[in-house]
């Protein structure tokens, strides 16, 4: 079994109902990735299969072969952050930081599909993600950041 | 062994009553040297240190019979890059320390901030540290590393005053160099370091640059390693992968105080590549991945002897049932007379307050990477108490303390939820049986059954008030839940306050102020209540028995930015305040609660907290922990609870343990209040304590339902 992985090919030995989640950190050693629960119920393990956000730890691994995933660490290039990343930087917007992949990846979905998202379509959108440490206010500022650089590059 | 080693009562403090023991160093200054090479270096020591600087060149002289002196705190080195390196036994889980005690050290040091490193929380290299709990890294740290960067800016001062045969105040130190203003001379730190072995004892009371002329402190910089956070590339303690590692996994019994009647293990020890440990009530697997330790441990046959619980219908009856019954002087404040005073009063509100069990829910849960190589045991965990960690794995192993050594690398924080070492001695059992690293990570579930919780609690007020609304008679009893806090800030002449212990029934221990939460919000709670007795204002009730001016100052800001008084203009709106003051800081908070009637929802629109903790050392920082404390804050406040039954916690995921989510976040305006006048104080903890009490006080001014219990609205509100 083979899966995508930021733009590279890996083999899989893990058995095929193994969770994406403990594949990408144990067997392949991204660990950007995060396990808060492995119910799907807090946001930390948010990879994007095809483009779209997903829990990892809910998708057996045999699910997402021949679809590219892209994790954290697939978000910079060439050294350049990606302007979701740039933005939470930017806005401060993490304290111990270990929701900060997961907020990152989904905001990474929803601006992929709403460019311009509205606070109410933030939150909305990130319920799913929890941040412990209270940084609610800044992540919502973060995403408003990032829209607005990727408006004004034109994507 | 049992992981498990707990005293049956509750410390109204945990960590208050364990003084520093006297500890040996393993870092002789020789090896200080050896790992970050020449330059200078100062201890910061007690009274008795040398004040002078001893000079030496390198390799001509021995510093094998130094020991370096006790109750060393902090130390600092100045490479002969230039690259400063500051030393602290305390771990950054979020609280933003890293940059702040960094820009202390550049401050004072006179470097740019980028030049300076913090290495954490190793007990190896770093000085002891009792913990990072109780908002002390900041009181603490700030005038250590200034006093240590002083010091060392000093040294360098004086290399080059030798150098250029001149006295050393007509010497500038600024952006790393040390100038000499007449000649132009410059010479740069790294140049003054090179081939240098120099080290300064430091006493304790040489004089630090006063935050008025702070120039790097003070300001809002953004986190030193933002970077490696935002690209996923820092490592936690849960994702440490070491050579040959192997996962390992608990088997939990089925309830609390259950004991192991029955065992077999035959199928799981067939399977290859798992390693069993069954050692007392101590029951674990490793294997090479975490599916197949799992596995294992499915496999692994089990009865258990269960004992009746107490389960959280009757939790405050409990409590209150089987507190000591002797009074203890030690838990106990007293002046005046209280029954003279509550006999002679006007008007009297006698209350009882319940305070819930709540759990900390860091979002990283508990781990240990664990690994044993010549008889020595390294361990890698989130912790906030490094040294308490090794001492317990020295214990528990019976090994020497020098043989142990953990590290806290940035931690997925903790919220004083990170005290014990359980993970760790999991880890390092599996790992002394497998002969290879074992890594243990806490599942959720286990996160919210196996770690501990703020205690719950149950609060007896009675109080008594003047015609004029002047409170005279106060007396406050805690049962269970702690002492933090617990005095009150108001002036009354007559007051008992006391905490009353009772036997553990729930792994209890500290959380983010302790007992201060529970104890400000009854007392809060109480005064708000007092307030409409004496048909006063709540905030003009407050001032008037409040004669502390930094508590009025908090007061009087978060009512001005938020317009206290206010008129509802719809329905179902209410307001609240509250104030109080823990660890030498003071916040006050103002709410807007919207109730829906039909429905009993209840939402918190608007929070306007005021905070000052004397000097700000960094306010994006302090920032982001006031807005912090008062979402988690809010959690507690209105909905947060573990339910138990039976010796089993019955909402033990985040499906049925609600935390704040995105949509109960109100509009929230901090307001920091920097007092240059006054040292810096911690801020980790005492900016929640006020949020439950003036949501509470909101909530009744919305339906003119008092709430004394919290969580307040679990399940909504009716009215």
């Amino acid at each position: 079994m083979e899966i995508e992985v930021n733009g590279k090919q890996y083999a899989v030995r893990y058995p095929p109902d193994t969770p994406l989640l403990y594949v990408l950190r144990d067997e392949l050693g991204l660990t950007g990735t995060k396990y808060g629960c492995g119910e799907g119920q807090c946001g930390a393990c948010t990879v994007l299969i095809r483009g779209a956000p997903r829990r990892s730890c809910q998708i057996p691994v045999n699910a997402a072969t021949g679809k590219p995933i892209t994790t954290i660490e697939g978000l910079e290039r060439e050294g350049k952050l990606h302007p979701v990343q740039k933005a939470f930087l930017d806005a401060g917007a993490f304290q111990c930081a270990f929701c900060t992949p997961g907020m990152t990846m989904s905001s990474v979905g929803l601006l992929q599909t709403k460019a311009n998202p509205s606070d109410a379509e933030i939150v909305q959108f990130l319920q799913g993600n929890i941040c412990r440490c209270g940084t609610h206010p800044r992540i919502i500022e973060a995403v408003r950041l990032a829209a607005k650089t990727m408006q004004e590059r034109g994507r | 062994m049992s992981a498990f080693k707990e005293s049956l009562i509750t410390e109204p403090e945990r960590y208050e009553f364990s003084a520093a023991p006297i500890h040996q160093f393993e870092l002789a200054r020789r090896n200080f040297f050896k790992i970050l090479g020449a330059g200078i270096a100062v201890f910061v020591a007690a009274k008795e240190a040398l004040a002078s600087p001893q000079e030496t060149a390198p390799g001509s002289r021995s510093f094998h019979n130094e020991e370096l002196p006790k109750e060393i705190t902090s130390w600092l080195h100045v490479g002969e890059d230039g690259t400063v390196t500051g030393f602290t036994g305390k771990a950054e889980m979020g609280q933003n320390i890293r940059t702040s005690i960094s820009q202390s050290i550049a401050d004072e040091l006179r470097v740019p901030l980028g030049s300076v490193r913090l290495v954490m929380a190793d007990t190896m290299l770093t000085p002891f540290d009792a913990g990072t709990f109780g908002s002390r890294t900041t009181p603490t740290m700030t005038p250590q590393f200034r006093r240590v960067a002083e010091a060392a800016r000093n040294l360098l001062i004086g290399v080059a005053a030798k150098e250029w045969n001149l006295a050393p105040e007509k010497l500038v130190a600024a952006d790393a160099r040390v100038t000499d203003p007449i000649s132009k001379r410059s010479l740069s730190y790294a140049e003054l370091a090179r081939g240098k072995v120099l080290t300064r004892d430091l006493p304790a009371d040489d004089p630090i640059t006063s935050a008025t002329e702070w120039k790097i402190a003070g300001k809002p910089l953004p986190k030193v390693d933002g970077r490696a956070f935002v690209t996923g590339a820092h490592k936690y303690a849960s994702d440490l992968r070491l050579e040959g590692m192997l996962y390992g996994k608990m088997l939990r019994p089925p309830s609390f105080g259950a004991t192991l009647t029955a065992y077999d293990d035959s199928a799981a020890k067939a399977m290859s590549g798992v390693v069993i440990v069954h050692d007392g009530d101590f029951v674990g697997v490793a294997a090479p991945s975490a599916h197949e330790a799992q596995k294992a441990l499915d496999a692994i046959h089990t009865q258990w002897k269960e004992t009746p619980q107490v389960s959280d219908k009757e939790i405050f009856t409990f409590l209150k049932k089987n507190a000591e019954p002797i009074s203890n002087d030690r838990f106990r404040r007293q002046k005046g007379s209280v029954e003279e005073a509550l006999a002679a009063a006007t008007y009297r509100l006698d209350a009882t307050y319940n305070v819930a069990y709540i759990a900390h829910a860091p979002l990283e849960p508990r781990a240990a990477v664990a690994q044993w190589a010549d008889g020595k045991l390294t361990v890698w965990t989130g912790t906030q108490r490094p040294f308490a960690n090794r001492d317990e794995l020295a214990s528990v192993f019976h090994i020497p303390e020098s043989t142990v050594r953990v590290i806290v690398p940035d931690t997925g924080s903790a919220y004083g939820g990170k005290h014990t070492s359980d993970a760790a001695i999991e880890a390092a059992r599996l790992a002394r049986a497998a002969g290879k690293p074992v890594k243990v990570v806490w599942t959720r579930e286990e996160e919210f059954t196996w770690a501990y919780f703020r205690p719950a609690g149950v609060i007896e007020v009675r109080s008594g008030l003047t015609a004029e609304g002047k409170l005279t008679a106060w007396d406050f009893h805690n049962y269970h839940s702690g002492m933090s806090g617990i005095e009150t800030p108001y002036d009354v002449a007559n007051q008992r306050t006391e905490y009353h212990q009772v036997p553990l029934v729930l792994r209890s221990g500290s959380y983010r102020g302790l007992a201060a939460t529970a104890n400000h919000f009854a007392r809060e709670t109480h005064i708000d209540a007092l307030a409409r007795v004496a048909k006063m204002d709540a905030l003009e009730f407050r001032l008037k028995n409040l004669s502390d001016t930094r508590m009025r100052a908090v007061l009087e800001a978060a009512a001005k930015s938020f317009g206290w008084p206010r008129r509802k203009t719809q329905k179902g709106q209410g307001f609240g305040i509250a104030c109080g003051a823990e660890k030498g800081s003071y916040v006050a908070s103002c709410v807007e609660v919207a109730v829906d009637r039909a429905s009993g929802a209840a939402r918190v629109v608007r929070v306007v907290e005021a905070f000052e903790c004397g000097a700000i050392v960094n306010p994006d920082g302090l920032r982001n922990q006031v807005v912090g404390a008062i979402i988690q804050g809010l959690g507690g406040a209105l909905f947060e609870a573990i339910q138990f039954e039976n010796g089993r916690i019955k909402n033990a995921h985040f499906s049925t343990y609600r935390v704040p989510r995105f949509r109960d976040v109100p509009e929230i305006d901090a307001i920091l209040l920097d007092r240059k006048d006054i040292p810096p104080a911690g801020a980790g903890e005492t900016p929640i304590v006020a949020i439950a009490p003036a949501i509470g006080s909101a909530l009744f001014g919305a339906t003119g339902v008092r709430l004394n219990n919290l969580p307040l609205v679990p399940n909504g509100l009716r009215a």
